[in-house]
Order: structure tokens, then C-alpha cells, then sequence
């Protein structure tokens, strides 16, 4: 599965870093770096759980 | 199913209050595979929205004033296979019956979750007048709008985040604006007075006036605001009064059900809230937080959508109910400028560990005894969730300290806006 994040929507909120830290960071600028697109085996539920926490709908994930 | 088909959790869920929190109730319900019949009863017109924007986009030059859904009707209905009641404001429930009350008429449920929100305090007297506006719904929020746009003088009551917000929106417009607040100092009980005082400073810097220890002595005008006398009996002439002096959580409609209220329908743990199958969730719930240990009731977005998700899945599998324990975490943009909260504002004092409260960028933390509860920050996106981590690991206050010191500031000058 692939991360897919539309960058118009995000809007830097940061509650997809609170649930998978490990895929998501905001950086200085307020800017979402997705750290891995491949979501890793072992993330799948946190990468949900983000995916579907996000407040604007920005993320979206593609298998 | 053959009448002896052994029940084994609840045939019927309903949600009352058709927001973010009962949203994310009928979502999780189904997510999780309940098959019953769900009702999801709003008194709004509208589809479920989110409120966010009323008081940051809706209110833009030019923005458009279409309220951002959820999810369509379609979507609700078909896919979800919920029956939609909006425009029907529930009014009363009787917990042995096991009844939700919409006028004459009865929704019987097995399993309830109220998520009936918070309604804006008003200033008392000036209903009815033209140009005073609470900030909480869609309506609401288009009613502000125009008057921006028709070049409002500007007068917020309250310098809480929403009116400080609407603050902002106006400033960006050029308007003459002024925040008036009762205290002396903004924002004491969400951040404690010392950062109130920084993040008040925000105002002043974008040519908002901020008049503390003030409150509305007068609304002058007859059938439209003309202006604010203050109780120091200055005047200020304005066009649009925004009063944002915080919110009532809505349990009017549970006065004569027997279910305990305490600002806020009161919950354990779990988010039970004191009868058999009824559960509450959002702004309207006060519950126990096993992670302050302490009861608490928070109007966070982050917080109504998880409560709303875990309510609705210990309603509908009861036997395998968890608690919910949270970091609360809000977020709040003023004149360009981010505000993001988590945890508690101790009692025992903060530190600031990066930037300065006088300038445009800073993180400070709270502690309380030795334990590190909470974090603010000011344009610190990339710290405040490193923090919150902390915060729901029990981390100490020292430890946070120590981990400042190796996560110090790498802001490059080309991130100064
Ligand atoms: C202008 C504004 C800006 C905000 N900005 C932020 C922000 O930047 N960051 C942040 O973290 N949070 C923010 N919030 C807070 C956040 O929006 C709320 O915490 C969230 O909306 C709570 O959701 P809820 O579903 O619990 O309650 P609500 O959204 O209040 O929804 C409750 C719903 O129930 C309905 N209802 C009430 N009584 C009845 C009844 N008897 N029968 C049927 N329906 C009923 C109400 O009409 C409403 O539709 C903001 C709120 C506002 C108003
Ligand atoms: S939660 Fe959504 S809006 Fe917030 S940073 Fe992540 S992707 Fe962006």
C-alpha cells in the first residue's frame, strides 16, 4: 500500500504524526513530509487509523 | 433469525447530534461491523460539517461559504445504511424505556450515544439585534462573513481562540478591529497567564486593540449594533459585535431523563455515561481521563472524532469496551501564525525551551509536580507532536528538558514568513 497525500488539502494539523510517527512528521515550515510512502507491514493499522484521522482529508491510501 | 436466536449485544444504535462527534460514531459502528439499524438524529438542516473553517477559511476574502461535509447523503444512507433525521431536534429521553424523544414521537434504541455538542454563550440582552453574532454554526458563520465583507468595524467579546480568529479574519481585511476581554489577562485557564499575555501580544502586533479587565457594560443601537460601551465607559463604535465567550454543552434536552450532568453529561472511563446502553462523546461529554486521572471535558476536534469512534464501539460490543484516554490537542491560527496545544497547563509553571514568547516563534512546557503535561507552541509545528508523545508516555518533566536540549531549534532563516 501507498500513502497518496494531496498537499492543497493538508493543511499541517499534525494528527497523522500523533497516530503513526514513524510515516508522518511536520516540518518547520508546517509542511507534512510523508518519511515513507511504502507503508511498512508492520504500520498498517496506525497508517489507517492517520489516514482516517486526518481532519482535512488529505491523505489516501492505494494499494 | 429464530426468536431463540440468542442476543448477543444490541440490535439498534442511535446517535444524537449529526456533527463531527456522531459522525464518527455511525462510521465506527459500521466500521466495526454492527449490522443493526442506526439512526443519527441532528436538529441541524445541514449534513454533518466541520467547524474548523467558520472561523479561518469561511471567513477569507472570496473564500467560498459552502460548508465542508463529511460525507455525502449518499454516502450516509446507502453506504452506511443510516436512516438521516436532520432538521429534528431530539427533546427528550427516558433511560428505562430506552426511548429518545423527538416531539410526540419515540426512536426506540438498545444502545445510545449523545453527541449533542455545545452551543456559544450569547450576550444577554442583545438578542435581536441586528450585527451581533455568536460564532458556532454554518449560519452563524455566513452572517460574519457578509458583515466583513460589507467592511465591518469589528468588536470581538471574548479573546478566546475562536474570536480571536475572527479577530484575525477581520485585521486581514484591514478592518478596524478591537478584542475586549474580562480578565486581565487572555487565555488563562487554557494556557496559564504568562503565555496568555505572549499569545495576546499577537493582537497587538497586527493592529488589533485588545482591551483587558473590560467587560460590555452596553450594546448601543436600536434594531442594529451602532456600538460597545465598556464598563470603563469608553465607547466603541462598531458594525459587527462577534461574542465569543465561550460554550454551554447541550444537555438541555436530558433535563427530566435523570442521567447525571455536570457541565457536560458525565462518563467514566469508557465514556458510559450512568445508564444502561448510553454513551456521550464530544464536546458535550465530561469524562474520565485515565491519563491525568482526572475529569475532564475538552471542545477539541481530535478529541469528538476519537470519542466519537470509541463511544460508538463499546455501544455496539459492549463486552469488549476500552477507555479512552487522550493527550487533548487543539490547534488555532491567528494573523498567519499557528497556535497548537496539547496536554494540561500544569499548575506548577512552564518553560519556554525554544524561541521567545515576544517573537514569532516558541514552544514552552508545562509541568505539574515532576511530570511534564503539557506543551504550547507558536509556529513549532514540527515540535508539538514530539511532545505529546512525551506527555502520553508519563515522561518526566526533566526528561523533556533533556530532549529540548538535543531537538534545539533548526529554523532556517527561510521559514520566517
Ligand atoms: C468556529 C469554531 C472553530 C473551531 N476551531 C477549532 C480548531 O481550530 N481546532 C480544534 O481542535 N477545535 C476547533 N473547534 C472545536 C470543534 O469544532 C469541536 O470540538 C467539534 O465540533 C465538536 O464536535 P461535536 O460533534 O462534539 O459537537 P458539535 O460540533 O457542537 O455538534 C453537535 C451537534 O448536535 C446538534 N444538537 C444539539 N442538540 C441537539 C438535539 N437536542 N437534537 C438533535 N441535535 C442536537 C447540534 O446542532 C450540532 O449539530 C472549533 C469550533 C468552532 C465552533
Ligand atoms: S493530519 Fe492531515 S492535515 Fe494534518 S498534517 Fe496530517 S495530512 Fe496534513
Amino acid at each position: 500500500m501507498k500513502i497518496v497525500m494531496d498537499r492543497a488539502k493538508c493543511t499541517g494539523i499534525g494528527i497523522c504524526e500523533a497516530l503513526a510517527p514513524t510515516i508522518f512528521e511536520v516540518d518547520d515550515n508546517g509542511e507534512l513530509v510523508v518519511l515513507s510512502a511504502e507503508v511498512p507491514e508492520d504500520a498498517q493499522n496506525e497508517v489507517t487509523e492517520a489516514v482516517e484521522g486526518c481532519p482535512t482529508m488529505a491523505l489516501r491510501l492505494q494499494s | 433469525m429464530s426468536a431463540a436466536t440468542v442476543r448477543t449485544g444490541p440490535s439498534s444504535l442511535v446517535v444524537v447530534g449529526a456533527s463531527l462527534a456522531g459522525l464518527r460514531a455511525v462510521e465506527a459502528a459500521r466500521k466495526v461491523g454492527f449490522a443493526g439499524r442506526i439512526t443519527l438524529i441532528g436538529d441541524e438542516p445541514h449534513l454533518p460539517y466541520d467547524r474548523p473553517p467558520l472561523s479561518k477559511d469561511l471567513l477569507a476574502p472570496g473564500a467560498p461559504t459552502d460548508p465542508v461535509t463529511f460525507r455525502s447523503r449518499t454516502e450516509l444512507v446507502d453506504d452506511l445504511g443510516v436512516q438521516l433525521l436532520l432538521h429534528t431536534p431530539a427533546t427528550g429521553l427516558d433511560p428505562h424505556a430506552q426511548v429518545v424523544h423527538i416531539g410526540g414521537e419515540e426512536v426506540a434504541y438498545d444502545a445510545l450515544v449523545v453527541a449533542t455538542g455545545a452551543v456559544a454563550r450569547g450576550l444577554p440582552g442583545t438578542e435581536g439585534l441586528a450585527g451581533v453574532h455568536v460564532l458556532r454554526t454554518l449560519d452563524d458563520a455566513r452572517s460574519v462573513r457578509r458583515a466583513l465583507d460589507e467592511g465591518a468595524r469589528t468588536v470581538v467579546v471574548g479573546a478566546g481562540f475562536i474570536g480571536s480568529e475572527v479577530a484575525s479574519a477581520a485585521r486581514k481585511r484591514g478592518l478596524p478591529t478591537t478584542v475586549v476581554e474580562a480578565l486581565p489577562t487572555p487565555l488563562t485557564r487554557s494556557v496559564g497567564p504568562d503565555l496568555g499575555t505572549a499569545l495576546a501580544l499577537l493582537h497587538t502586533r497586527n493592529g488589533t486593540a485588545l482591551r483587558c479587565g473590560q467587560t460590555v457594560a452596553a450594546v448601543q443601537g436600536t434594531d442594529r449594533v451602532e456600538g460597545v460601551r465598556l464598563t470603563d465607559g469608553t465607547v466603541i463604535d462598531a458594525d459587527l459585535v462577534v461574542v465569543g465567550i465561550g460554550a454551554v454543552p447541550r444537555t438541555d434536552w436530558l433535563a427530566d431523563s435523570g442521567l447525571p450532568v455536570d457541565d457536560g453529561v458525565v462518563c467514566d472511563a469508557f465514556l458510559r455515561a450512568g445508564a444502561p446502553g448510553i454513551y456521550a462523546a464530544g464536546d458535550v461529554a465530561r469524562w474520565h481521563n485515565v491519563l491525568f486521572d482526572r475529569s475532564m471535558r475538552v471542545e477539541h476536534w481530535s478529541a469528538a472524532a476519537e470519542q466519537g469512534a470509541q463511544a460508538a464501539r463499546n455501544a455496539v460490543s459492549p463486552a469488549a469496551a476500552q477507555f479512552y484516554a487522550t493527550v487533548p490537542y487543539f490547534w488555532s491560527d491567528w494573523y498567519g501564525s499557528r497556535i497548537q496545544f496539547a496536554g494540561v497547563a500544569g499548575n506548577d509553571g512552564c518553560e519556554i525551551v525554544s524561541g521567545d514568547p515576544a517573537d514569532d516563534h516558541f514552544v514552552a512546557l508545562y509541568r505539574e509536580g515532576d511530570r511534564l503535561t503539557g506543551v504550547l507552541t507558536l509556529n513549532g509545528q514540527r515540535y508539538v507532536m514530539k511532545y505529546r508523545r512525551l506527555i502520553a508516555q508519563r515522561a518526566r518533566f526533566d526528561e523533556a528538558i533533556a530532549f529540548a536540549r538535543t531537538s534545539a531549534p533548526t529554523r532556517s532563516a527561510a521559514t520566517t514568513s
